[in-house]
């Protein structure tokens, strides 16, 4: 019969709308379960997979559940543990980044000679397609997916090009994000550190008849720098975590 | 409605690819036979080349052109090639939709400004296909019906394909580049020129003095239509543009028709306004690089996407897979396939008016199977999950259990829902039913595939005829619908949405456990020289990928056959003598996605 | 987990905060039920809390767009459910995909017909500066370089919270404007963006001249082979030019200045 299939329509419609009504009256404590209530009216709101239909996320009064995975742009790894950055100016982020968007100038001591650690990091967010290749291949554990995806600006240039300072966050930052990957990552790092020791002590112990090694203080100025860009990287996640909680 | 699904059909057997490559040489006893990596093919000389297709079509049985493309062999390294042989060699790809099994394979090898025959009087699907090879590389097709650029525009300067082609930003030929470790001094692209664009102008060249050049539109220089006779009234036809910003063209697409009233009388689709240059880029990254700019292909898909090349390169590095992986990866595809049915769905009744809110109703379920790929892999849509040899990450705990009750519940609720409220739906009958009618014949030689032959009969799936992964190991039907109208076209994919969560459900059940990466993995590949086409039955139509490989770390040619692309041959036959709403209606039950139709 | 039931004067006094008149404050005891506020902020508020974006989508990031304006993140809570089809009828276009040359001219044609006030988000890393895709031969680096843009968001693509961030920094933006300064109400009212044209490759009439005195200069524009800088680190500028290249300049001006003179 014409008509028949308007009708239909309108029926699954209206069923929509009382069962939402439903639902709220019935369930409303309920189906937040597994939600996280952050206080100040900031739910994190993990959809149940039972629920019928899904649940409307009230951004930004509410967020969306993400999952340890999930990837936006990286970050840099300020390493708390040991007090300075993670990275070693490798250059394979660098390499594999498929839209070539991460620029790395490794830092020179004062004679001149590099070391391993980066004077300069950018990635440019106007290009950087999230494919996550810089996090996967870095064989230091260095540069992780931050889950940080508010970042619109009012300018592209230079706000949307992230130097070291604006990328690094402290490790305890980190952890809090990728809890599964960061016990895996650290029970590795335990094992292979272990191993290095180790072999380092074997060494040593054949070379400690010989000479008494000698410790190189750090230049002043890189301290400083490395200082000031930890305080910047503590600010910054200090800001991160403030404006999520 | 179960009354009109024709059992699942067989396929005749494997084509017997050297046995029909014998038959064309038996014919051309000039044709060479070349060896290059895991692909046979036989090389084909210009005026030969009809002759060679005509064999293949009516004695070998290749009723599908699947496939054309060119290759520019300027640069190449390896040691295969003499270095003073043509320049560009044309490769043709043939298949058999009776029989299924590998593609034939031929090369035209032509210097540069030397034309080759069209194959259109053979094969109707050339067409689009060769417009792209003569806009991107500059080789004319002698007899082409329509020979105009496709992608670009008429009046750009060269064909960027070439090797020897640079744009403006252009930095090195291949990645890494150099400038970004260990000294990198930040600079943007723009800085480099000074209007800071990627725009380049040929020298003498004046703004002031530029007129567009006229180019010929069949469309628009058909002669103008007069009925007026007698005591009629004389009416008048016009062209139409739609597009390239229009609600219903499911983005950046734009057709140009002819109408008599509210006739279509010829219609031209234009296309390229998302040409993203994908292939020019291809070829300068490094293999594993490609990867993640596949998902921006058919960007609702990037699972299948993904598959498509990692098999082909698979094929070319002669890497197994280990089994976990392969049911991971059926398993995203299968998912990846019901999201893009269910888009699909939703955008027909879009384009049948119904906006928005049926559409909506669609992809809710989509939500709950992102949100399952990105609990894998880190991003809803730009998964950029696999790896040659395998996938990137196992499951996260509490996964499987998820997707079972997605599939075992949610999907199958969703999809009867959809059926309930559409295939009896008056509308959705009586603007469906015989509205876009092609016979299944003038499909295969059009070169579509996908479920719009399947909704004209033919049971076409490479699942099936071209096993590949561990799809041999389901028990699923290829569905086929009779009457190749829109309405099949709808229906034919709530059938095989129902078929994927079938997969699913039984790759969830005989998961094994186990490796999921072969090899050591790394982003160095350099696959041995040759050449493979990879393909995978994408949601949309056969998604192939041929490379060309010269030993080195970066793919020397990187082709996507993309089966929108080359599905919108059919557009135009399609839609004449329907009304202008059925043509909107005709372009969304293809189902384009113009990140692939342009790439 | 709890759920505080909210106190209602609190929640009213901190909704209406924002819209309060700087200095003018209403006695105590009255504050409840009346409300001063500026015809700025009253202004401001009925446009950012009905904008209505064009339905405009271009590549991966348009799906995202309508993943937002789907049940499970709501558009319409921020007043824009209606996508307009047409630019007549809206005042925000979401630049939401890739810009090619070749679509270019149709999207600033659009942009002109937009009602103003009118507003541009470039969504995704493809709008704001080229994104992945920033070298292809085909692809405009950040549609910023054809139209003005407001609000960009990073990301490929940005997920739905992403861009509902954009639209609440872009609602912060219009915050800030004002009557008595706005472009639109001004007589000569705001220009146009001329329509760039597809030449041997896109060419801004903007830029006609710049364009014109490096082409005729006798050494075009070669792309740099290797290196990231351009020349001297100086970005933009021009090459010092020969004798023949400015006589070849001054020719191609009085050719112009006769054909629009005849
Ligand atoms: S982030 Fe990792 S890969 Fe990149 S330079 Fe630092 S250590 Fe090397
Ligand atoms: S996520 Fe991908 S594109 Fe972004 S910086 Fe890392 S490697 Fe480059
Ligand atoms: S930013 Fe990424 S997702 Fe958005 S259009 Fe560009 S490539 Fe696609």
């Amino acid at each position: 019969m014409f008509g028949t299939g308007l009708l239909k329509g309108l029926g699954v419609t209206f069923k929509h709308l009382v069962d939402t009504y439903k639902d709220d009256m019935q369930s409303t404590p309920a189906r937040y379960q597994g939600s996280d209530d952050r206080g100040k009216g900031l739910k994190v709101i993990d959809q149940p997979v039972d629920q019928e239909g899904l649940l409307t996320i009230q951004y930004p009064e509410e967020r969306r559940l993400l999952p340890e995975r999930f990837r936006y742009i990286p970050m840099l790894i300020w390493d708390t543990e040991t007090d300075e950055e993670r990275c070693t100016a490798c250059g394979i982020c660098a390499k594999v980044c498929p839209p070539q968007c991460i620029w790395i100038t490794r830092a020179t001591d004062e004679a001149g000679k590099p070391v391993t650690r980066p004077q300069d990091f950018f990635i440019d967010a106007t290009i950087c397609m999230s494919c996550n290749y810089c996090v996967e291949f870095c064989p230091f554990d260095a540069i992780k997916m931050d889950h940080d995806a508010e970042l619109a600006s009012f300018e592209r240039f230079p706000h949307l090009v992230y130097d070291k300072g604006e990328l690094t966050v402290p490790l305890d930052y980190y952890a809090a994000l990728w809890p599964v990957q960061y016990a895996e990552e650290q029970e590795r790092r335990a094992q292979e550190a272990a191993e290095a020791r180790a072999k380092e002590e074997a060494k040593a112990a054949r070379a400690a008849a010989k000479e008494v090694k000698e410790e190189t203080p750090a230049p002043e100025a890189k301290l400083s720098r490395a200082e000031e860009l930890k305080q910047k990287a503590m600010e910054r996640a200090r800001q991160r975590r403030e404006a999520q909680s | 409605m179960s009354d009109i699904v024709a059992p699942t059909a067989t396929v005749a057997g494997p084509l017997d690819v050297a046995g029909t490559l014998a038959l064309v040489q038996e014919a051309l006893p000039d044709a060479k036979p070349v060896s290059a990596g895991p692909t046979d093919y036989l090389e084909v000389a210009p005026d030969q080349l009809l002759e060679a297709l005509r064999v293949l079509r009516d004695q070998g049985g290749c009723d599908l052109l699947s496939s054309i493309t060119c290759t520019d062999y300027l640069s190449y390294q390896g040691r295969a090639r003499a270095k003073d042989g043509p320049r560009f060699e044309v490769v043709y790809h043939l298949y058999s939709t009776a029989q299924g099994g590998d593609c034939v394979v031929l090369h035209v090898p032509v210097d540069d400004g030397e034309p080759l025959p069209t194959a259109t009087p053979v094969y109707p699907g050339a067409n689009l296909q060769e417009r792209e090879v003569w806009d991107l590389y500059g080789l004319v097709f002698e007899g082409h019906p329509n020979l105009r650029r496709i992608l670009l525009w008429e009046g750009f300067e060269g064909h960027p394909m070439r090797k020897d082609w640079h744009e403006a930003y252009y930095e090195e030929d291949q990645k890494p580049f150099r400038s970004r470790h260990p000294r990198a001094d930040f600079a943007r692209s723009e800085d480099k020129v000074p209007w800071g664009k990627n725009t380049r102008y040929p020298a003498d060249w004046d703004p002031d003095d530029w007129q567009e050049p006229v180019t010929y539109v069949p469309v628009s220089q058909d002669p103008r239509h007069s009925n007026g006779t007698g005591d009629r009234l004389s009416t008048e036809s016009v062209v139409v543009n739609l597009g390239p910003h229009h609600p219903s063209t499911h983005g950046v697409f734009r057709m140009v028709v002819r109408i008599e009233g509210e006739t279509v009388t010829a219609l031209e689709p234009d296309m390229g306004y998302l040409h993203r240059n994908h292939e020019k880029i291809g070829e300068r990254n490094t293999w594993l690089m490609n990867m993640p700019f596949t998902d921006r292909l058919d960007y609702i898909n990037s699972m299948s996407n993904n598959w498509g090349y990692a098999l082909a390169v698979e094929k070319l590095m002669g890497l197994e897979v280990p089994e976990r992986a392969e049911y991971l990866r059926v398993i995203m595809a299968e998912l990846s396939r019901i999201v893009n049915h269910l888009w699909s769905i939703g955008f027909i009744l879009n384009d049948l008016g119904a906006l928005q809110t049926p559409a909506l109703y669609a992809i809710e379920e989509r939500e709950m199977i992102l949100d399952l790929f990105e609990s894998v892999s880190g991003a809803r849509m730009m998964c950029n999950y696999l790896r040659f040899g395998g996938v990137h990450r196992d499951l996260p705990a509490g996964w499987a259990e998820r997707a079972r009750y997605v599939v075992h519940e949610r999907l199958p609720r969703a999809l009867d829902q959809l059926d309930d409220l559409l295939s009896g739906n008056e509308i959705v009958n009586t603007r469906g039913r015989g509205v876009g009618y092609l016979s299944a014949e003038q499909l295969i030689s059009l070169s579509v595939t996908g479920p719009m032959i399947r909704a004209a009969g033919v049971p076409y799936d490479i699942r099936r005829c071209e096993p590949y992964g561990v799809y041999d190991r389901f028990d699923f039907d290829i569905p086929t619908l009779p009457h190749s109208d829109v309405y099949d076209r709808y229906y034919i994919r709530l059938l095989e949405a129902r078929e994927s969560v079938r997969i699913v459900q039984q790759a969830l059940a005989g998961l094994p456990e186990g490796d999921i990466l072969a090899g050591k993995g790394g982003y160095v590949f350099r696959p041995p020289e040759g050449e493979a086409y990879g393909r995978v039955e994408g949601p949309k139509g056969e998604l192939g990928f041929y490379l060309v490989s010269d030993g080195k770390p970066n793919p020397y040619r990187y082709h996507i056959r993309a089966p929108s692309y080359i599905n919108l041959n059919a557009l135009a036959p399609m839609t004449v003598g329907y009304k202008v709403a059925d043509a909107i209606v005709i372009l969304g039950a293809i189902d384009i996605v113009l990140g692939e139709v342009d790439r | 987990m709890s759920l505080a039931p909210p106190n209602f004067p609190d929640l009213k006094t901190g909704q209406v905060e924002s819209y309060l008149h700087p200095s003018v404050s209403v006695p105590e005891g009255l504050n409840n039920n009346v409300l001063v506020t500026t015809v700025d902020r009253l202004y401001n508020w009925s446009r950012r809390s009905s904008m209505w974006p064009l339905l405009f989508g271009l590549a991966c990031c348009a799906i995202e767009m309508i993943a937002t304006a789907s049940s499970r993140f709501d558009l319409s809570r921020f007043g824009m459910e209606v996508m307009r089809p047409s630019p007549r009828q809206s005042d925000l276009m979401i630049v939401s995909g890739t810009v090619t040359k070749k679509m270019v001219p149709a999207i600033v044609r659009i942009y002109n017909q937009m009602a103003e006030p009118r507003y541009v988000i470039a969504m995704g890393a493809c709008a704001t500066g080229g994104g992945p895709f920033k070298e292809g031969y085909n692809v405009v680096s950040g549609i910023d370089k054809y139209v003005p843009v407001d609000v960009y968001i990073p990301g490929c693509p940005p997920t739905p919270e992403a861009l509902m961030f954009g639209l609440m920094k872009m609602h912060q933006k219009v915050d800030t404007q004002s009557v008595t300064t706005a472009d639109w109400y001004k007589r000569e009212g705001s220009a146009f963006v001329p329509v760039p044209q597809l030449g041997p490759d896109i060419f801004d009439p903007r830029q006609a001249d710049l364009i014109r005195a490096e082409t005729m200069s006798g050494e075009a524009v070669e792309a740099d082979t290797g290196g990231g800088r351009a020349e001297g680190g100086v970005p933009g500028g021009l090459r010092n030019l020969g004798e023949k290249a400015k006589a070849r300049i001054a020719q191609a001006k009085e050719r112009a200045a006769a054909r629009l003179a005849g």
